[in-house]
């Protein structure tokens, strides 16, 4: 076991698996929080970036990487926070933004920089794809999420904010 | 992340700085969060709410990049100082009043915070660099929402601008408090780690006088030669330790959990 520890493969693999607390169906590799792994001797360091740095999910995220790391057979882990670059949405692939809209939120629009602009653009509904949306609230029931409202479907929906 | 401070840059004032803009984030998130489940409106106690969250999570990245300076843990710097360590301004520690003076109150800082967080991007010191980077785009939405509340509530009804007038009028002063210089600043500015306090106030100044004006609200100042100047005293103390009996009291509501078990996991 402690040879296989020092695969990287094998750790990314474990990795992978991890769901986002909240949203579950998304990994933590997928949502970019975890950003790089390093093997040297008997020490995995694994690199995060926290989405928003007030996340209460952050914790749990770090709590189930040491224990998975733990449970594959690595005995010294080491977790190190980055913010260059900061964590954005801009990160996040189509695959990744499909998987949110499947799931039911809104994924973050496309920003380059200005996030102004995307709170003017129109918001498509998750699930009746209509753009007839408006904002209830800019803020949400996590702190990466806004409430929007479809007008077309009448059912009221989360937005991942663009960041 | 290792935070080492180069040899060539004032550490000691470097010091002091992360601590103001820990100790300001951690009280302003304590005061934001006492709205939550009271606020006037659902949207606005979960806006509140977030906020709060977030100002926590900003004090929290200041705290452990101070961690890694000194070894001192953001638990201890929080729940283990008393209120007289404290380097906040007066201003964020002043209990939320109405919600006309919270609204004030959070455009006033969140503006500040823009002026502030942006120019940390010239930053001689890269940890710095770094964070303000982090910071900056989630302030942009604290900013959007109070700026917001303030274009609408300035004018839409005589109760609402009467409320909101007398919120400026008591929160404007108070806000100066976040430009109060810092002892060793000179030697910040001339590291390149950090532009003044004096710089920020003007930037400040010529950011939200404007938005107040559109929204029909008077600020203490004055337009002398093409520049704003302040015709009011500010509330000044805080960077030096002396704070007013209001952070007293906020001390020992956020200490109060904490202080009858700390050594509890939580």
């Amino acid at each position: 076991m402690a040879q296989q520890t020092l695969d990287e493969k094998l750790i990314w693999k474990e990795l992978e698996k991890i769901a986002d607390p909240e949203i579950p169906v998304l990994t933590l590799v997928e949502m970019k929080v975890i950003r790089s792994v390093r093997v040297q001797d008997n020490q995995v360091t694994v690199v995060i970036s926290p989405t928003y740095v007030g996340c209460p999910a952050m914790d749990a995220m770090k709590d189930e990487i040491r224990s998975r790391l733990r449970d594959l057979g690595c005995e010294q882990i080491n977790l190190e926070t980055t913010f260059a670059p900061p964590w954005s949405t801009e990160m996040l692939d189509e695959t990744t933004r499909e998987k949110l809209r499947s799931f039911g939120i809104a994924p973050p629009a496309k920003h380059k920089g200005d996030l102004a602009a995307t709170l003017a653009a129109p918001v498509p509904c998750p699930f009746c794809h209509s753009e007839k949306t408006h904002m209830e609230s800019s803020f949400g029931p996590t702190l990466c999420r806004q409430i929007y409202y479809c007008d077309t479907c009448r059912q009221s929906f989360d937005r991942f904010k663009p960041l | 992340m290792s935070a080492e401070i180069p040899s060539n840059l004032p550490a000691e004032a470097i010091r002091k700085l992360l601590l103001a803009f820990a100790d300001d984030e951690l009280m302003l998130g304590h005061r934001d969060s006492e709205w939550t489940g009271h606020a006037p409106i659902l949207e606005e106690d979960i806006a509140f709410s977030n906020i709060a969250q977030d100002e926590l999570g900003h004090s929290l990245v200041w705290y452990t990049l101070l961690e890694q300076l000194t070894g001192r843990s953001p638990d201890s710097m929080a729940f283990e100082r008393t209120w007289n360590e404290f380097t906040c301004c007066h201003f964020v520690a002043y209990p939320r009043g109405d919600f006309a003076y919270t609204v004030v109150r959070q455009y006033l800082h969140d503006a500040a915070e823009q002026v502030r967080l942006s120019s940390l991007g010239q930053s001689s010191y890269s940890e710095l660099k770094d964070v303000a980077a982090k910071l900056l785009p989630e302030e942009s939405y604290h900013l959007m929402h109070s700026q917001g509340l303030v274009e609408r509530l300035g004018d839409a009804t005589e109760e609402s601008h009467s409320r909101m007038q007398a919120a400026v009028d008591a929160a404007f002063p108070q806000a100066l408090g976040l430009f109060e210089n810092l002892d060793g600043e000179e030697n910040l500015v001339s590291a390149n780690v950090f532009p003044g306090n004096e710089h920020l106030r003007t930037k400040w100044l010529e950011k939200v006088v404007p938005v107040l004006d559109a929204a029909s609200l008077q600020a203490p100042v004055e337009a002398k030669n093409g520049r704003i100047e302040i015709s009011c005293e500010p509330d000044y103390g805080g960077r030096h330790r002396s704070h007013t009996a209001h952070l007293k009291e906020l001390v020992q509501d956020l200490q109060k959990v904490y202080r009858m078990a700390p050594s509890a996991k939580w």
